[in-house]
């Protein structure tokens, strides 16, 4: 009976062993399928109700996560809809990751008490917790509102809303060109709106990458902690962690399966993955290992990259370097208490920044700090700046911005302006509801305002 | 005693566009109706511009025809010119719009309404209206006659409490100088309606002969003619030319050199005119750098020399019309038949209105037309309907015929007013609907003639007609679905002279349609054996098959709206009880009433939480009803 599938985080937020996305509405099991691949390869939208199934979680073609997925089918669910739930890591980068998949597989942000509202509607619960839902719905509407009206004046609430004024303007502009063919309204060039779209379109991709900028305060850095084995990357996570989370061993390769954990570096919050070493390896399962290393150093947020100083740099630590060299990243020399036989020259020539530490003594920790605020440019970030805060507003952002790509798609395509005109409403509506105004009468007026239409 | 003159099922006060679909639609659904005009001479007038249709406009005539409406066919009857404006931009916003003979068209309306069975046309000026102890309405005429009604609709367009303004000239009149409707404010007062005054206005008529057409821009009509009616098979002929001019420095130097002895300007006029119809002096005003504005000259009828000049309404004293009139080409020596005026009325607060157009708070009491805030004829006739139809099944004891945004122009027209209501008179556009790609006026059949046919206004034939239509349109899509073009060298020229990439593997024709380079005139040589069937069947599969993508996604939301729409509020929600809503949702709520969750969720004011709330305190009255929950 609802309209749309919604998602949210179901575990309290924070670090955790485990973290729940729970999907519900009549497509849940349809975006699970296009984020959850299952290890057996069976189909989840034919998955039976109270199933589960272990796989892959992927946003698009990368990977995410491994995890299970558990199916409720309607009306045997909290919310009597069809539910699907993906049990992931725990911490609050990789649930999130998971979520932001949902979303962008076709999934709508939840509201405040969603959930518990459609269990309500569906009759899952009682009369006497409908007042209940109705004041958490209530007070968290006026904290929103409220919430919208702090944000007025603020800096994104400005760059969104000169997006919009563009926006309708265009619109304007097109809607008062097609209703008053009778008053001289100049035709609106291709060329023309192609420019002005592209502009929005630039605006809000800024945008939207302010959002993993200001990401890495809110949620931490995806962080890799890269090496040859038994150089000291366990002991360096062990030595940000502050507790002991990977098997530290003397035998080279015991670290096999990437681990997620969350850690403050000053203000920064790492999300750390410790790695397999990446060599060359006959064992095919640790070469399994090996190679999803690679591929998380590639499109790790930060890479730290560790190097044994009473070892010299044999060719895995060179393949790593070459692997490392236009990441962000940062070396990271093991200091034993060994004699110093590493090529420092070379590690310098290749990896722009470059940490001592001593995992033992714990020294280097306040260099590595600095270094690492430099790279991700958090030491430069300007409190004032526009920054989309939350995944309800990138959700918002990113429609507008893909309906301005599909607006301009249409244009090429050489479609009619009719339905240029509404792809470009809807970028409003998506703009408006990110401000958290209503769909209104703005184009309508906008045309009474600047143009001169009427008999 | 009482005397009673007449007792009817349905009165109509007002002969215009929106009182002639209401009576007739109110009589041929077989209720007794009386429809009262203050001048026999003024049945279905058109005091502005000579035409019927425009842009959204032509839509609103093609739902009414579709549903069963007579607008259409007295367009069809009595154009002298007819265009589908908008060719090129896309067919949501293709509109048809006729330059009609005016007295030919109010001749044709009279007629049709004195032929109608079921129904009586009387001059009479209705002055009281109240409700009798057995619940009738009692209409008193101002000669002091009274009748009785089950129901009323109220359509008295600029009647109203009509004064108009030229200069510092003002006096009580309706329009085209006809008696105003004097009294019965007062009434509608007493009553404890909320009324209000909007302002319109009209430009002057100035004799054919008079104007010099040289050098200015002829303006013809479309060859062939589409006609508005599905019941029009054999549209007539073009009969006339519009011509283009333009106003110049010297006009504006004329008007705002006068400007402080406009009734505008200087304060006398207090109602709010409209944004989209300003009069000449307005449009300098507030658009000061434009350097001109364009004026269209256009025939008033094939037997009058008077000729409208569309884009010159004004409300500036005579000697002052007369010299900036003066100031335009073509116009250097034109003899002024009518002059130009503004005119100022009573309307309803469309807010009070149910979406049958019934008044909330008055029972079998309608409103249609101007009097609800809206402006244009095509705007009255399609309420005039819509209030006519429901009066009828109320009265007959049936279900109300209720048309939603998504399922038409009327529907979106008629929400808005009852749902945002409308600060200055409201005139349809294209960019009012959000379902603009789906409500086009070339499927206005397919949506609305099934539900025309539901009520019972659309006869056996029309409806057999629409079916074989309809079944055409399958019958040509499966064609091009199934239909394969090998590629030829023929082929691939008309392809590459289309701007177009060859074939060559053999392609369904649907495919090539779907090319925005191509359609079904340029792929005529290529789709050879292509049936023989009306070529506006061919236009609706090629919008529907381009088109596809965007009308689902719109499809899809009207689904998912349509689902709110389904949840219904109450009427005697307390909504000051509900505690979980915000206190502007609770005001604005109680204010506006709305009938169903959908339309709470269109409400200014009302946040997406708020209607949360809503759907919950729903769903627990439910549960209470039942006897707790399941």
């Amino acid at each position: 009976m609802n309209e749309k599938t919604i998602a949210a985080i179901a575990t309290a937020q924070g670090a955790g062993g485990i973290g729940i996305i729970r999907i519900s509405g009549c497509d849940a099991l349809e975006i699970s399928q296009k984020v959850f691949k299952s290890i057996t390869g069976r189909n989840i939208s034919e998955m039976k109700g109270y199933t589960a199934a272990y796989g892959h979680i992927y946003d698009g073609d990368e990977l995410i996560d491994s995890g299970v997925l558990l199916v409720y089918l309607a009306p045997h669910s909290y919310t009597g809809e069809n539910v699907a739930e993906i049990s992931c890591h725990g911490g609050l980068y990789v649930t999130k990751r998971v979520l932001r998949a949902v979303l962008n597989a076709g999934a709508s942000m939840a509201e405040a008490g969603e959930f518990t509202k459609r269990a309500f509607l569906n009759g899952k619960i009682g009369l006497t917790e409908a007042e209940g839902v109705m004041d958490i719905i209530s007070a968290r509407g006026e904290q929103s509102s409220r919430a919208a009206l702090g944000a007025m004046d603020g800096a994104l609430r400005k760059k969104i809303d000169s997006v919009k004024e563009n926006l309708i303007t265009s619109a304007a502009h097109l809607s008062a060109w097609a209703d008053y063919p009778e008053d001289d309204i100049p035709a609106v060039s291709t060329e023309n709106l192609t420019g002005e779209l592209n502009s929005s379109i630039d605006i809000l991709d800024k945008l939207l990458a302010t959002y993993d900028a200001g990401k890495a305060i809110r949620e931490g850095i995806d962080t890799v902690i890269a090496g040859k084995p038994n150089v000291g990357k366990s002991t360096l996570m062990n030595l940000l962690s502050g507790y002991e989370r990977s098997i530290v061993t003397d035998i080279p390769g015991t670290t096999r399966d990437v681990i997620e954990d969350t850690v403050m570096l000053g203000d920064i919050p790492l999300c750390l993955s410790d790695t397999a070493g990446i060599r060359a390896t006959d064992d095919p399962v640790e070469s399994i290992g090996v190679e999803k290393a690679r591929k998380r150093v590639k499109s790790a947020g930060l890479v730290l990259a560790v190097f044994d100083s009473s070892k010299e740099l044999c060719d895995d630590d060179r393949e790593l370097i070459g692997l490392i060299k236009d990441c962000p990243s940062v070396a990271v020399i093991n200091k034993s208490d060994l004699e110093t036989a590493i090529d420092m020259d070379y590690i310098r020539k290749n990896v722009k920044n470059v940490v001592f530490i001593s995992a033992k003594s714990g020294s280097g920790a306040s260099e590595l700090e600095k270094v690492v605020s430099d790279i991700i440019g958090t030491s430069q970030l300007d409190p004032s700046a526009a920054i989309i805060a939350n995944e309800r507003q990138r959700d918002c952002a990113k429609r507008a911005r893909d309906f301005l790509n599909e607006a301009i798609n249409a244009l090429e395509m050489g479609i009619t302006l009719d339905a240029v005109t509404v792809i470009i409403e809807d970028a409003i509506s998506a703009l408006l509801e990110l401000t958290g105004e209503r769909a209104s009468e703005a184009v309508v007026d906008s045309v009474f305002s600047h143009f001169c239409v009427g008999k | 005693m009482v005397d009673v003159a007449g007792k009817y099922d349905v009165a109509v006060i007002g002969a215009g566009h929106a009182g002639i679909e209401a009576a007739l639609a109110s009589a041929r659904l077989g209720c007794k109706t009386a429809v009262f005009t203050i001048n026999m001479d003024a049945v279905g007038n058109c005091p502005c511009n000579p035409s019927i249709g425009g842009t959204a406009k032509g839509h609103l005539v093609r739902e009414l025809d579709a549903l069963g409406g007579e607008m259409g066919k007295a367009a069809d009857e009595t154009f002298l010119q007819m265009r589908m404006l908008n060719r090129g931009k896309g067919p949501a916003v293709h509109s048809l719009r006729a330059q009609i003979d005016r007295r030919a068209y109010a001749e044709r309306m009279k007629h049709c309404l004195e032929l109608q069975k079921n129904l009586e046309l009387r001059q009479a000026e209705i002055t009281n209206l109240v409700k009798n102890d057995d619940g009738e309405w009692e209409l008193t005429t101002r000669l002091k006659t009274k009748y009785l009604a089950k129901a009323v609709v109220i359509a008295t367009g600029t009647y109203l409490g009509g004064v108009v303004f030229v200069g510092d000239v003002s006096y009580e009149s309706g329009p085209d100088g006809i008696f105003p409707s004097k009294f019965l404010p007062d009434a509608l007062k007493n009553m404890g309606m909320s009324i209000r005054r909007f302002k319109t206005g009209t430009p002057a008529r100035v004799l054919k002969s008079s104007i010099d057409f040289t050098d200015l821009e002829e303006q013809a009509g479309d060859e062939p003619v589409t006609p508005f009616s599905y019941d029009t098979l054999e549209p007539g002929k073009n009969k006339v030319l519009c011509h283009i001019s333009w106003t110049n420095e010297k006009t504006k130097k004329i008007i705002l050199d006068n400007l402080h002895r406009s009734p505008l300007y200087s304060g006398k006029i207090e109602g709010i005119g409209p944004r989209y119809c300003p009069s000449i002096e307005d449009k300098i005003v507030r658009f000061s750098e434009k350097e001109r504005h364009q004026l269209f000259i256009e025939p008033c009828g094939l037997n009058t020399e008077e000729m409208y000049l569309q884009g010159m309404s004004s409300s500036l004293p005579e000697d002052v019309q007369t010299a900036f009139y003066h100031s335009i080409k073509g116009l250097e020596n034109a003899v002024i038949m009518r002059p130009a005026y503004a005119i100022e009325y009573y309307c309803c607060d469309p807010l009070q209105l149910r979406r049958t157009l019934e008044f909330i708070d008055f029972e079998n009491l309608y409103g249609a037309g101007q009097f609800n805030g809206s402006s244009g004829y095509e705007e009255a006739a399609g309420q005039g309907f819509v209030a006519g139809v429901n009066a009828a099944l109320k009265i007959l004891g049936r279900e109300p015929m209720i048309l939603d945004r998504a399922s038409s122009y009327i529907g979106t027209l008629i929400d808005d007013l009852v749902t945002k209501g409308c600060q200055d008179p409201y005139r349809m556009m294209t960019s009012r609907s959000e379902y603009r790609l789906v409500l086009r006026q070339d499927n206005a059949d397919s949506r609305l003639t099934p539900i025309g046919r539901k009520i019972g206004l659309i006869n056996d034939e029309r409806w057999e007609r629409f079916n074989k239509k309809q079944e055409l349109i399958k019958e040509e899509l499966k064609r091009v679905k199934s239909t394969v073009i090998a590629p030829s060298e023929k082929v691939n020229k008309i392809l590459v002279s289309r701007e177009t990439s060859a074939i060559n593997t053999g392609v369904r024709l649907i495919d090539l349609i779907k090319r925005p380079q191509l359609g079904y005139d340029a792929l005529s040589e290529i789709d050879e054996n292509r049936p023989n069937i009306d070529r506006n069947i061919f236009e609706q599969v090629e919008t529907e098959i381009k088109y596809e993508g965007y009308i689902k996604r719109q499809l899809i939301v009207i689904d998912q709206v349509r689902r709110l729409e389904d949840k219904i509020l109450p009427e005697n929600i307390d909504y000051n009880a509900i505690d979980g809503l915000r206190l502007e949702a609770r005001e604005k709520l109680t204010k506006v009433r709305p009938e169903n969750i959908g339309q709470a969720s269109r409400i200014s004011g009302v946040s997406p939480a708020d209607i949360s709330v809503l759907v919950i305190y729903l769903a627990s009255l439910r549960n209470k009803n039942n006897g707790g929950a399941k």
